[in-house]
């Protein structure tokens, strides 16, 4: 197999490796495969980790070889990429849609806030409902079910959803 | 691995990437302390995702120092099998972790030093992994930043019970930030190589975000005083010994022991 061809079927294994903790996403939805390179005897995956202390990482490395194994791809080995850091605008605009249909609201557009001071009294933008799409809804608690959400509720139709937090 | 203990080197360099490292990884032990115990849901899931952050920073912190080591020490090695003195957090974090008040105002004076502290790494490091490291935990830490804070002022503005309890947390806790911004030979080696900022430059604008806190949730910082604490120079209180023992006990009993 010529090394494009290869490199080319490795992503689309990759478009069939989920998150284990937001199944509704590709790891290649995510953003995080950042690279495939070939190196002749051996594929390179390379992966950038979502926050600091993901415990989906391990798991993640792990079903990505597997799912490479599985195509007849291997060998393979996954390294780890830190910079640029993940940032949730890195989520395709599929898996912005898939997250919406799996009930969870995708992330907004990240604010380079890095450097500004925390605002005491501040202003949260509303988060449309991913069941109804109202605005009308109110954040819940600022951590969820895993480190990447937030949970909220909708005034509207009532129903509680997770919102993937914009980083 | 085998359970006896490892000594680092006092390379300056090693000596402030175990400073960061062990900071983050005692403050996430504590706030592991309350899961199952906060006094709601929200705040129980809040802390322990924000332990799971430090201890994420800490892996990588740690993982790194190692690999600057001769003897090339992982970080389970590190996190485990030092010995007390060996251990480079300020006293700050090592507290008990005392009631809620206690837990918000530490975490709020602790991410506010982070959120600065990655800052000046992520730009300014001449590491280039220290510097990728800061750039993905100061998006942690700025969230834990905001979360802390709001908690800081809703108890401080809250019951005559929360208000107590806040005035209570500030007098026992603000005499520990003293350490976060005394230098020494470690801070003037990072500084002149590169590595990272002297803890000290980072003083005023932690002053000035902990002030905004603090003035919206109606405390006051007491005025500096003479206490200096030295955890980061490894003199540790009482309680260090203890959380270590907790900490230790099954790498200690069951050597390189993995789930």
């Amino acid at each position: 197999m010529a090394a494009e061809e290869r490199v080319r079927r490795a992503w689309d294994v990759l478009d069939t490796v989920l998150d284990p903790e937001v199944p509704a996403l590709s790891l290649r939805d995510l953003g995080i495969v950042r690279d495939v390179i070939d190196h002749g005897a051996e594929l390179e995956i390379v992966l950038t980790p979502t926050y600091s202390g993901c415990p989906a990482t391990e798991v993640i490395e792990r079903s990505v070889l597997d799912a490479l194994q599985a195509e007849g791809l291997a060998p393979a080995r996954a390294t780890l990429r830190r910079a640029p850091a993940w940032t949730t605008d890195w989520i395709s605009d599929a898996g912005r849609r898939k997250l919406r249909e799996y009930g969870i609201a995708p992330p907004g557009p990240v604010m380079p806030d890095e450097g500004v001071p925390i605002r005491v009294f501040r202003r949260e933008t509303a988060v449309a409902c991913p069941h109804c799409g109202s605005l009308h809804t109110e954040k819940l608690s600022a951590f969820g079910s895993t480190a990447c959400k937030a949970l909220h509720r909708c005034l509207s139709c009532r129903e509680p959803f997770e919102h993937f937090k914009p980083i | 691995m085998d359970s006896a203990s490892v000594t680092v080197s006092p390379a300056p360099a090693v000596q402030y990437l175990l400073r960061i490292g062990d900071t983050a990884l005692i403050l996430g032990q504590r706030l592991g302390e309350w899961t199952g115990h906060a006094p709601v849901l929200e705040e129980d899931i809040a802390l322990a995702n924000m332990a799971l952050d430090l201890v994420g920073q800490a892996r990588a912190v740690l993982t790194y120092a190692g690999s600057l080591e001769s003897q090339n020490l992982d970080e389970d090695q590190l996190a485990f099998l030092r010995e007390e003195r060996d251990y480079r957090n300020v006293t700050l974090v090592e507290l008990p972790r005392g009631d809620f008040a206690v837990t918000v105002l530490r975490n709020a004076m602790l991410a506010t030093f982070f959120r600065l502290l990655w800052q000046r790494l992520l730009h300014d490091s001449s590491d280039a992994e220290l510097a990728a490291i800061a750039g993905k935990a100061i998006k942690e830490a700025r969230y834990h930043q905001q979360h802390a804070a709001d908690w800081v002022v809703r108890l401080g503005q809250g019951t005559e019970e929360s208000r107590r309890r806040m005035v209570a947390a500030v007098d026992q806790l603000w005499r520990y930030s003293a350490e976060l911004f005394s230098d020494d030979a470690v801070d003037e080696q990072a500084a002149a190589s590169g590595l990272g900022p002297r803890w000290s430059e980072l003083k005023p604008q932690w002053e000035t975000e902990m002030g905004a806190v603090l003035q919206h949730a109606g405390l006051e910082a007491p005025a500096p005083g003479k206490f200096l604490s030295a955890g980061k120079r490894g003199q540790h209180s009482e309680h260090m010994g203890y959380i270590l023992a907790e900490m230790q006990y099954l790498q200690r009993t069951y050597p390189g022991g993995e789930w």
